[in-house]
């Protein structure tokens, strides 16, 4: 008997013994397989593009009191710039000059706030593994879909090699971890304008920004992993008895929706975002108890 | 009773077509049924593997409308009432004639699994174990051996790779030993560089075609990979390792 376990070789139509295709993208499924990876396409590529475009602005992320998420934490405020946040919000007060001028002025942008956290959330996302497996499919094409076939590689290597990168996957949930905090406290100090306590919609849609990157991030593959199932007893873990296991049985339930909280929670940042940016630009006016919004300008 | 249209795949490892077949077909009908019919009643020398009928023996696996799928299991309700169907033998494994795939590579890779190694048993003489440890590894222990993962896997489909993965069935084997409670062998070291954790992609086909709905990426694969990662590449790990000289 052979060893070599190589399919058998394509007929010169491309098919192989058995009538199936080999060429990218051909399939014999008669269902609509391209939707899935179409609409992801679409999501993530208008999330990218609004985002990209949101960062790199660097005005109308905050109106008093809400800050955007994609903003926080702001680590320099850029007062000088139109309807950037006050001073008294950044950890570190205003942007330093030495950094203004060290930015390449032949760049069409200026220096952005976002630069200095989008890493963060931006590194957790593209390493999950719901957002690994949605663009392996749907970018790269291996495989596009189920029994479709993928657009060829001379030498598959999957996530080994270049792609090991992945596996600091649990270094991004740290830091995403500290997020849902920081985002917490954004949406308390968006009860309170002016000295005066209150609530807005504003308020309510940042906190549900921060309940749903919560929802994503504790169902997350590695936090699961970490929390419990690197065990092989649960019995062993030390804590209170059973507290493994109810702590990895609460993630595991979160888990298994990751891919809903994964798509509602980067459409609900994109929204708040926005929301913000409408209600700064006076688009839009903030229904709250303190009384009119103070816009932007 | 209505008039339903098949294309099968007839032929062996040299090549074959596919060939056109109309047969009556009533109600509460599987794919297999179909297929018995056609051999009663067009094609005795038709092959075809079954066993059970009921889903559990994993031998009817075939690809129906190039979606690999048990054959028992799938009922012509299913199908649009016009639609033909397309009956193929499952693609990544060598077609031994007609619907029926040599899938000896599957026993290959089973063989070389090492198997329990368990802890030396309690005072009692018992082993002992408790149920909240042993649910994951009985998920697993759900598996009926049809295949369909492995032939939906494009690593092994597609990418010319069985030499080097082993495939999402015995991905979910090894874990059913890597995480139970009793067992005393370190499999991390060859998961990765002997049985390819790395290969997989993660893009869960062998998820969605388990007719025993086992989150075989979730639950198996991923959880491998995550251990993967403590032991190689994860920097905090490894200076706690080096620290409290602990595996
Ligand atoms: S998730 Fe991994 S093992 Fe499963 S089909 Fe995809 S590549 Fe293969
Ligand atoms: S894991 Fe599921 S699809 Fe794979 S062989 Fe077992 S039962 Fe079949
Ligand atoms: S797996 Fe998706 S966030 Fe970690
Ligand atoms: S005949 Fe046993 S699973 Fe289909």
């Amino acid at each position: 008997m052979a060893t070599s376990m190589s399919p058998p070789a394509a007929a010169p139509d491309g098919t192989k013994p058995g009538g199936h295709p080999t060429r990218a993208f051909q399939t014999v499924r008669t269902d609509n397989w391209k939707l899935g990876p179409l609409l992801t396409v679409a999501g993530l590529g208008a999330f990218v593009l609004y985002s990209t475009w949101r960062a790199f602005s660097g005005v109308h992320y905050w109106v008093e009191p809400y800050l955007s998420p994609f903003y926080s934490p702001l680590i320099y405020a850029n007062p000088q710039h139109w309807a950037g946040s006050p001073i008294a919000h950044a950890w570190f007060g205003e942007m330093p000059q030495a950094l203004i001028d060290a930015w390449p002025s032949f760049l069409p942008f200026a220096l952005s706030p976002a630069f200095f956290i989008l890493v963060f959330p931006g590194s957790f996302r593209a390493t999950c593994y719901y957002y690994r497996k949605a663009y392996y499919r749907s970018f790269f094409g291996t495989p596009p879909g189920c029994a479709v076939c993928p657009i060829g590689q001379k030498n598959y290597q999957g996530e080994t090699r270049l792609l090991v990168i992945q596996n600091l996957h649990r270094y991004a949930l740290y830091g995403a971890l500290a997020f849902i905090g920081i985002l917490y406290y954004d949406a308390f100090l968006a009860l309170r304008r002016g000295g005066e306590w209150g609530i807005g919609v504003g308020t309510l849609v940042l906190f549900m920004n921060a309940t749903l990157l919560a929802g994503y991030t504790f169902g997350c593959h590695s936090f699961r992993h970490l929390v419990g199932g690197r065990l092989d007893r649960f019995t062993n873990a030390v804590g209170a008895p059973g507290l493994a296991h109810r702590v990895w049985r609460g993630v595991s339930w979160l888990n298994a929706r990751h891919m809903k909280f994964a798509w509602a929670s980067l459409f609900w940042v994109g929204f708040t975002d926005f929301y913000i940016l409408a209600v700064s630009r006076g688009w839009i006016s903030d229904l709250n108890t303190w009384g009119e919004a103070m816009g932007g300008h | 009773m209505s008039e339903r249209h098949f294309r099968v795949w007839r032929g062996d490892s040299e090549g074959g077509e596919f060939v056109d077949y109309t047969i009556d077909v009533e109600p509460g009908m599987v794919v297999l049924d179909c297929i018995h019919r056609i051999q009663a009643q067009h094609a005795e020398d038709l092959a075809c593997r079954w066993n059970c009928k009921a889903g559990k023996c994993g031998s009817c696996s075939m690809e129906i409308n190039g979606k690999p799928k048990l054959s028992c299991m799938t009922r012509m309700n299913t199908f649009g009432p016009d639609e033909t169907i397309t009956i193929q033998p499952m693609k990544t494994f060598p077609v031994v004639r007609d619907l029926v795939s040599d899938v000896s590579f599957n026993y290959r890779q089973n063989a070389r699994i090492r198997p329990l190694k368990p802890r030396p048993r309690g005072k009692d003489g018992e082993h002992r174990m408790y149920q909240e440890d042993v649910d994951r590894v009985q998920e697993f222990r759900k598996c009926i051996e049809c295949f369909l993962c492995q032939d939906v896997c494009h690593v092994l489909r597609d990418q010319d790779a069985m030499e080097r993965f082993t495939g999402p069935r015995f991905m979910i084997r090894l874990a059913s030993l890597e995480m139970h409670p009793l067992d005393t062998d370190d499999r991390v070291p060859e998961i990765r560089d002997e049985f390819g954790s790395g290969l997989c992609n993660i893009t869960r086909c062998c998820t969605e075609v388990c007719p025993e709905h086992i989150g075989i990426t979730d639950n198996a694969i991923i959880p491998l990979k995550e251990r993967v990662v403590d032991r190689y590449y994860d920097p905090l790990m490894w200076l706690m390792r080096k620290i409290t000289g602990r595996k």
